[in-house]
């Protein structure tokens, strides 16, 4: 368990990340919670690595314009704990504590996260559903793109060579929306083996806004449409069952695909029941 | 001046803090890897990829070329040495010649194959990589009841039915009670190959110095003494030319009961490059190459009246062995087997085991060693009858337990049960989760549709393993006390420490006896040129024979302190109380530093007394130990999910007498964190192929602190008459006790959709597809 020789370096400001980020095999690293495993396993092999942990502000958590604003570098503790977020993003904070085990939240990053796509990602499932964006910083300039075109695919998103993730940026929580996060956790490392995230909010008993994400069902986490269209029809009994409904489901050691196709229903009604609680 | 003597508060029985913990707390304890010598090189083994294969040639050429690379070795440079050594003898057993590295074929995934030396550990690692094998694969097989189907590959060419020995076991006749029978029930059941994951990997440093002809080897092991007598055979050196000291060992759990191709090799390599080298196991290089445990499939069949009597039992053992046989493979199940008869009274027992070679790493001893098994598997079978004859799982046990004017009892296997109280721990149990009004919980709960299960499971085990005719190596254990001029005490134990606390317990023990503080004393162990020669730690035997080893060197020194206290003291009449010898005429005394010093500066001794304080006791017990217990665990199934919840787990023990309550619970917390690893989430998978799937943490789930479940622990005592001391052994009774009371819970929570038996472990996705109406 030991990593292929590389070097270090750790910037203090993102301009001179960025500028080591140009050179031939460099990797950026985070809370290297996926990076550190895959190196020691010798999955990856980058000569150098860009440590992000000493830029200062990239951690930020604010709010401003309607939105709130997350560093790159906040950590899943740091987003679980986060007073403004609770408040104005509960579905986040909610997700962030049921990242992985203490350690994993102490110190692995949202951008490091959202960067890597892992198929099981938990925040995937929420950033969804909350309609996320995601600042991507590069040499060659700034550019923004909405969190449901950046994730491409199992650990591919439209991140360029060189570019990092800078921030993601989440609509502040409507007060009369509910939301919630249900998962099913894989005994031995803690990721989901399904996860979804509901945000639902009603007028007069009616459902009048919908968002579902889901995560660990397929290559890559998605937005269940087809759900969110029969809440909004009123049938609130089908959605949850329609939940998965053309995804070819993944199959391992601790779900195949016949069970997490299931799973991904029994998760999605609980999440919205939960969520639709917690509506006002 | 008189002394009034006061009645000392013995420490025995109190739960004093261990006092190993703070130095583990803190980080400062000397564990192998925090071992440097100067000159120090590092080796990383090169192992197989493949389950099965020839070798064809390894080229070594582009690793020695790698600046920082001292040496690489491969089979040929240790075809002479060897072999890692079986030390379990059974008629007619096959054993392949296990040499330290592959000679022309490799067996297993992680079979080592060559060691790359280098001045760091990074270089090693990256010279590793470019030692280049040319393998040629052929079949390999994994599955052990697949290995015994008719043209199933071999996994030794020599041996093509894959049969390392067959072993039978008969008591009474079983045959004969079959045909009594009212009801025969009969069923598959099977014990999972489980990784036993300490949380140190093994490692070693090897040194050797040339010019004393004295090679060292720290080793993470259980069995200092043992590995000694053993690495030098393997290497051919003198036994008393090779010190093993086995520091801080972080868990061992059956793992590190044994001798691996490593420390050999180490030792080797020490001794050619003339440099000592160290080799540290990496987590992915223990889920491959450190020995696995269980790995049973049993078909059982139980004989009963109507009325629950139980009449017999008959068993089928399979058991998968892996590749080779290390220490004691082929031994483990025949634990099993002399366990049969569990605390009942029926005499007919026929038992076959069928000992199969697989290409995986060999299976050994893991906490419990083949007693976990067949608890597992008696107890299953009991709810089994039980549910056939529409019985109460607890009313079952009751009526069958061996009664408690029967002991020592005579087991249909040939074992003496010292003492016994079987139903106490039961009762109390039963009485602890209030049983009738817990049974009415449950009709409730099953009326509302709901699926909550409560599982009963009683065990025995056999502990203080264990007298020398039944042990390969000796049974006994040694222990020296020695009181140094000052006073201190300085205890020697031939057992190996390893987490269990006996550092502590010791202490209690000597410290009530000599009057001594804990503190006042240390307790030595793992280092086989400081400690006479030992056994080791393993079926809960340490504190059973070597405290009662230690016990009685004590004893003897009392002896000697009272003829110096005597002399001192002008007095025939003297007693040691308190720390003190003390004239019981005058009432004069003197304290034990003060009789130490005498006894060391020796300016008088008492007639036919030599000057010192030392005595040291080899001690052999008379039998094994037999301890039990009962454990309930009420659990809710989530039917949608099939998803599993202990809604409460009681562990009622009966270890004999208990000398630290604290660590007692320790052993039992820990113990069912093992065997719930077992009942509900780890499964070693190999696939067809021979790749261990689950070799990662990531895919292995041992569970965690916020997995476990509230454990409610009680005790009954009933002391053990084979020591004095009166204790039984604990170390392994939480993992036995708590994998068939976890399993008969959920069946009896699925029992009203027709569940009989679930396999371990029991996954949510196994559990849901029962409820679904499919098969598990
Ligand atoms: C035991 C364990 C359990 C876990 N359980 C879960 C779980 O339940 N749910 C879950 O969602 N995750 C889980 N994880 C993953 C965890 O959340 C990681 O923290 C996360 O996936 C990666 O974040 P990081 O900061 O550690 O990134 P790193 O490991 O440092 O980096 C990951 C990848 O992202 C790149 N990267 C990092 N930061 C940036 C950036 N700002 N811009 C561009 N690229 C960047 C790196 O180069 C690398 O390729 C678990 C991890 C472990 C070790």
């Amino acid at each position: 368990m030991i990593s292929q020789p590389f070097e270090y370096s750790r910037p203090g400001t993102l301009a001179e990340a960025l500028e080591l980020l140009s050179g031939g095999s460099t990797k950026p690293l985070a809370g290297g919670m996926s990076l550190i495993p895959m190196m020691k396993l010798r999955l990856a092999a980058p000569e150098h690595l860009i440590d992000l942990s000493r830029i200062p502000g990239l951690d930020a958590i604010s709010e401003g314009g309607g939105s709130i604003r997350i560093g790159a570098l906040a950590t899943h503790y740091g987003i679980e704990s986060s007073a403004l977020i609770r408040a104005k993003c509960p579905l986040l904070a909610e997700t962030a504590g049921r990242i992985g085990d203490v350690q994993v939240r102490n110190s692995g990053t949202i951008g490091g996260s959202v960067a890597h796509a892992d198929p099981s990602s938990d925040y995937a499932a929420a950033l969804l559903a909350l309609d996320a964006t995601v600042h991507i910083a590069g040499r060659r300039g700034n550019r923004s793109l909405p969190y449901a075109e950046f994730l491409v695919d199992t650990f591919t998103t439209l991140l360029e060579p060189g570019e990092l993730v800078e921030a993601i940026e989440i609509p502040a929580e409507n007060p009369s929306t509910g939301s919630s996060y249900q998962k099913m956790v894989q005994p031995a490392s803690g990721f989901a083996i399904v996860g979804v995230a509901a945000r639902v909010a009603r007028i007069a008993g009616k459902i009048t806004f919908a968002r579902i994400g889901i995560t660990g069902l397929g290559s890559k986490a998605f937005r269940a449409v087809n759900v969110e269209a029969l809440l909004l029809a009123g049938n609130a009994a089908a959605a949850a069952a329609a939940a998965g409904d053309g995804i070819e489901a993944n199959s391992d050691l601790h779900a195949s695909s016949h069970y997490r196709s299931q799973m991904v229903k029994v998760y999605c009604a609980r999440a919205i029941s939960t969520a639709l609680s917690r509506a006002a | 001046m008189g002394t009034t003597l006061t009645e000392t508060k013995t420490l025995v029985g109190q739960s004093v803090r261990r006092k190993e913990d703070p130095r583990l707390i803190t980080g400062t304890a000397t564990y192998v890897d925090d071992i440097q010598q100067p000159g120090m090189n590092y080796a990383a083994v090169v192992r197989s990829p493949h389950a099965a294969a020839r070798i064809k040639g390894v080229d070594t050429k582009a690793a020695r070329e790698l600046p920082g690379v001292v040496a690489v070795f491969t089979g040929s440079d240790v075809a002479e040495l060897g072999p890692v050594p079986c030390g379990a003898s059974l008629p007619g057993l096959r054993v392949p010649y296990h040499h330290l590295l592959a000679q022309d074929r490799v067996y297993f995934v992680g079979h080592p194959v060559a060691v790359v030396v280098a001045h760091d550990r990074y270089i090693a690692r990256d010279a590793a990589e470019r030692v280049e094998v040319d393998y040629e694969t052929v079949a390999a097989v994994t599955d052990s009841e697949k290995a015994l189907a008719p043209g199933a590959p071999a996994v030794h060419p020599q041996w093509p039915d894959n049969l390392a020995f067959t072993f039978e076991q008969n008591g009474g006749d079983f045959a004969q009670a079959a045909r009594d029978a009212d009801v025969v029930v009969r069923q598959r059941i099977t014990s999972q190959r489980l990784i036993p994951m300490a949380l140190e990997p093994r490692g070693v440093v090897a040194e050797w110095r040339s010019g004393d002809k004295a090679l060292t080897i720290y080793s993470s092991s259980q069995i200092p003494h043992l590995m000694r007598t053993l690495v030098a055979q393997i290497l051919g050196i003198a036994e008393n030319r090779l010190r093993v000291v086995a520091p801080e060992v972080g868990g061992g759990f059956g793992s590190k009961l044994n001798v691996y191709a490593e420390e050999a090799l180490m030792g080797f390599v020490a001794m050619k490059t003339g440099k000592p080298v160290k080799w540290i196991e990496s987590r992915r290089e223990n889920f491959l190459a450190t020995t696995h445990g269980r790995g049973h499939v049993d078909y059982l069949e139980i004989a009963a009246k109507k009325d629950g009597t139980i009449l017999g039992l008959s068993l089928k053992l399979i058991q998968d062995l892996g590749a080779y046989h290390q220490l004691l493979t082929p031994a483990v199940p025949t634990l099993s087997v002399l366990m049969m008869p569990g605390l009942y009274r029926f005499r007919n027992i026929h038992a076959t085991i069928l000992g199969v070679f697989t290409n995986c790493v060999p299976t050994d001893a893991y906490r419990g060693a083949g007693r976990p098994e067949a608890t597992h598997a008696i107890e299953r079978i009991v709810d089994c009858l039980a549910a056939e004859l529409k019985m109460d799982p607890a009313e079952i046990r009751f009526k069958n337990f061996v009664h408690n004017d029967e002991f020592p009892y005579l087991t249909a296997t040939g074992l003496s049960y010292d003492s016994g109280n079987y139903a106490a721990p039961l009762e109390k149990a039963l009485d602890l989760v209030s049983y009738s009004e817990l049974r009415n919980q449950q009709a409730e709960a099953r009326a509302a549709g709901r699926l909550m299960g409560i599982g009963i499971a009683t065990y025995g085990e056999i502990c203080a393993i264990g007298p020398s005719p039944a042990t390969p190596a000796g049974g006994w254990e040694s222990a020296t006390v020695k009181i140094e001029p000052s006073g201190k005490v300085t205890v020697m134990s031939g057992v190996k420490v390893h987490g269990q606390g006996e550092e502590t317990t010791f202490s209690q023990i000597v410290a009530d006896e000599l009057g001594v503080d804990m503190d006042d004393i240390v307790v030595l162990h793992g280092d086989t040129t400081l400690v006479q020669y030992g056994i080791g730690t393993f079926g809960s035997r340490a504190t059973a024979i070597g405290g009662t080893a230690l016990y009685f060197a004590v004893q003897d020194l009392k002896a000697k302190i009272k003829k110096f206290g005597a002399m001192m003291l002008n007095s025939d009449d003297v007693s040691f109380v308190g720390g003190r010898c003390v004239c019981n005429r005058s009432g004069k005394s003197v304290s034990l530093a003060e009789v130490a010093g005498a006894s060391h500066r020796a300016l008088a001794l008492p007639p036919g007394t030599d000057p010192g304080l030392v005595a040291t006791k080899f001690w052999e017990p008379p039998n094994f130990t037999f301890p039990f217990g009962a454990h309930i665990v009420v659990t809710e199934v989530d039917r949608e999910t099939g998803g599993i919840k202990i809604n409460r787990y009681v562990a009622v023990d009966d270890c004999g007498r208990i000398i630290n309550p604290m660590i007692v619970a320790g052993q039992i917390h820990g113990g069912v964190a093992q065997g719930l690893g077992q009942a509900l989430f780890e499964q070693a998978v190999y696939d067809e192929s021979g790749q261990l799937v689950t070799g990662e943490l990531t895919d292995y789930a041992v569970p965690k602190a916020t997995m476990m479940p509230w454990i409610e622990t009680g005790h009954t005592v009933t002391p053990s008459p084979v020591n004095p001391l009166g204790v039984k052994g604990v170390g392994e009774a939480g993992t036995i006790g708590c994998s068939p009371a976890v399993v008969n819970s959920v069946v009896d929570a699925l029992s009203p959709l027709g569940v009989r038996h679930i396999d371990m472990p029991l996954t949510p996705e196994k559990i849901w597809t029962l409820i679904q109406g499919g098969a598990a």
